[in-house]
């Protein structure tokens, strides 16, 4: 077990440094040049040649990501070309926003996917999987940011003109300063984020759950007389619920793209929308740092998910 | 129903050796014609081809749609198609759809968009499963260190934050038509090519690849003609899977304004020049997003139908009323 863990170990830390040097690559080799953007446009040359030796963008490429990397290894990710802040306490104000954003929306698709899945399961083809199914097909069929517009529509603007002013359309209040305002500010957000998931955990829960009602241990359950909701959420769901933790893994990573699009949407100042305004500034300190953070988290989940499986399932150890 | 996709496969079936006699009565019932005549009989899937097949002959006529209503694509119409007040003007006879907050005719735009985001959703995922295809097939096939080093890349290009990647990409090369293509397929490929790995790995051991390799035949052969042939089946399946993705793509890229660049109206610029407008015009928000909502359910629809048809054993994900 202990190689297991360590091999995997080594893998993640070699996409990991895959990652820091394509991201580097990119940005820091692109054509665009942010001493020039920063100085102005009618800086003269000499200023452009100042500020690009304080970013230290006039040393050699492979001087610069040396220092980069070093930098990175002792967790400091730079200063952001604009307004010489630390990227890391830039990132670090953020990332309450999109945490709160993220894991409220993982809850609610969690519990919408599976719920509904669990629900169409139990009546397959009846009106409430027909239903269910409709939800499913047009969750998964609808960008994330059409699903944030009709939400703002319906529910912030429909709603406001009806005299109930129920969901701010967009803002963000620190938890700990109301967390009733933090919730209701977060629940449109929440909603967007979530439906698009929670489409692809209905289907997997529906399609996992039908399979495992086939087996021989939930007919013996059964015969022994278990109430169906036993059966169900006792014998049957726990081994239908595998595949979802592959699914999580993998939908983990995708979320902060997810929050860019829902960030901008309601105007939240978490991650997605600094990357938005980093990248429009040409701040490559900062994007570089929120990529890399992102890419960290996804591996960090993708390891966790083989670790599960290989505690779940110990022929894994051996592949 | 004449469906490329049909077509291609009874047009394949049809070139295929002949079949031996004792079947000379139901002729020609290989996998792929079986496949083909279940989805002939499904439903489901021909309403999702016919409305693919509006939305494909719409794009081409998009300048007959807008000879037809007489307004340009691009054209601002700013004396009868805003208020007095300078905002947009609700359906009508003059503009079906309505106008945007520019005065321009929503339905020519919508039209036109459809051009841009069927563009897109096909050349990156053909792009995409090309791609795919060969460094899924290659990895599989030669195992040792070739797998490890594609695989390992496939992991990498799957965990990187691709929209994020995407936006940050596309901001320093500047929008345009082809970047927005070229990011889909970089940021969809990946996907294909774990799928077609992991099929060969499996393929590569069966007695007559085996069979082959004592034979003597080449590499080249056997992944062409021996493998390949059952990987069709699964690329089907994800190139009608992958178009929505990338239409879906395309309009989020376009929504931040990293897509196509205006005035080309595509699906997802309209929508965020709409989130100004909604509280005042529903017009603008609902056409372009009933649009784009229609196109990808048609594509998810007949993929899912595609899927099934391939492999009946497998759950059916919109079960309609089909059966």
């Amino acid at each position: 077990m202990i190689r297991f863990v360590l091999h995997r170990l080594v893998i993640s830390v070699a996409v990991l440094w895959l990652i820091s040097v394509v991201v580097f690559a990119l940005f820091y080799l692109a054509p665009a040049d942010p001493a020039r953007v920063i100085a102005g446009r009618l800086a003269t040359p000499a200023t452009v040649a100042a500020v690009r030796h304080r970013l230290g963008l006039d040393l050699p490429v492979p001087q610069q990501y040396e220092h980069f990397l070093i930098g990175v290894l002792h967790g400091d990710l730079g200063y952001s070309f604009y307004n010489s802040e630390p990227v890391r306490t830039l990132i670090l104000s953020r990332l309450p926003v999109t945490v709160s954003l993220t894991s409220g929306a993982a809850v609610v698709w969690l519990v919408l996917g599976i719920g509904a899945g669990v629900l169409s399961a139990r009546r397959p083809r009846t009106l409430i999987d027909r239903g269910t199914t409709l939800f499913v097909l047009t969750g998964l069929s609808m960008p994330t940011f059409l699903v944030g517009l009709l939400l703002l529509y319906v529910l912030f603007f429909r709603l406001r003109l009806l005299g109930l002013p129920a969901f701010p359309g967009g803002g963000y209040v620190p938890l700990r300063q109301s967390p009733i305002q933090w919730a209701l500010h977060l629940v449109l957000p929440w909603l967007t984020l979530a439906v698009v998931s929670a489409a692809s955990y209905t289907r997997l829960t529906r399609t996992s759950l039908l399979e495992v009602f086939g087996e021989d241990y939930v007919r013996t359950a059964r015969a022994k007389g278990i109430t169906e909701h036993r059966v169900v959420y006792r014998h049957a769901l726990r081994s239908a619920l595998t595949p979802l933790v592959t699914q999580l893994g993998i939908d983990v990573g995708t979320l902060l793209g997810g929050a860019i699009v829902t960030e901008t949407v309601f105007g939240l100042p978490g991650l997605g929308q600094l990357a938005v305004q980093s990248i429009t500034t040409q701040d490559l300190p900062v994007i570089v740092g929120i990529v890399l953070l992102a890419a960290l988290f996804v591996i960090a989940a993708n390891m966790v998910v083989d670790l599960c499986y290989a505690v779940i399932d110990p022929r894994v150890r051996v592949g | 129903m004449s469906t490329p996709i049909v077509s291609a496969i009874a047009g394949d079936r049809a070139a295929g050796p002949p079949m031996p006699a004792r079947e000379a009565s139901t002729p020609g019932r290989g996998p792929l014609r079986l496949a083909a005549q279940r989805l002939r009989r499904d439903r489901v899937a021909v309403v999702s081809m016919v409305v693919i097949v509006v939305l494909v002959l719409s794009a081409i006529a998009a300048p007959v749609v807008a000879h037809l209503v007489g307004h340009g694509p691009d054209t601002q119409y700013r004396d009868t198609g805003l208020t007095p007040a300078g905002l947009p003007v609700g359906p009508s006879r003059e503009f079906l759809l309505g106008t945007d907050g520019l005065g321009r005719d929503v339905l020519v735009r919508v039209v036109y968009g459809a051009r841009i985001s069927l563009l897109v959703g096909v050349v990156s995922t053909v792009l995409a499963v090309t791609a795919g295809v060969l460094i899924g097939l290659t990895a599989g096939y030669y195992g040792g260190v070739v797998d490890v080093f594609l695989a390992r890349f496939m992991d990498a290009v799957l965990s990187f934050p691709f929209l994020l990647l995407a936006v940050a990409l596309v901001s320093i090369v500047g929008p345009s038509l082809t970047i927005t293509v070229l990011v889909i397929a970089f940021f969809s490929w990946a996907a294909v090519g774990r799928v077609v790995r992991g099929q060969t790995l499996v393929i590569k051991e069966r007695e007559y690849v085996q069979a082959a390799h004592a034979l003597g035949a080449g590499d080249l052969r056997i992944m062409l003609l021996d493998v390949f042939p059952n990987l069709i089946a699964p690329v089907i399946v994800y190139t009608t899977l992958l178009i929505p993705t990338a239409i879906v793509f395309e309009s989020t890229l376009s929504f931040l304004g990293l897509g196509v660049v205006p005035p080309t109206p595509t699906w997802g610029n309209m929508l965020a020049e709409s989130l100004q407008f909604y509280q005042v015009a529903w017009w603008f928000v609902l056409f372009p997003g009933l649009a784009l909502l229609i196109t990808t359910l048609a594509f998810n629809l007949l993929g899912d139908s595609v899927r099934d048809a391939l492999d009946p054993g497998t759950e059916r994900l919109f079960a309609g009323g089909s059966r």
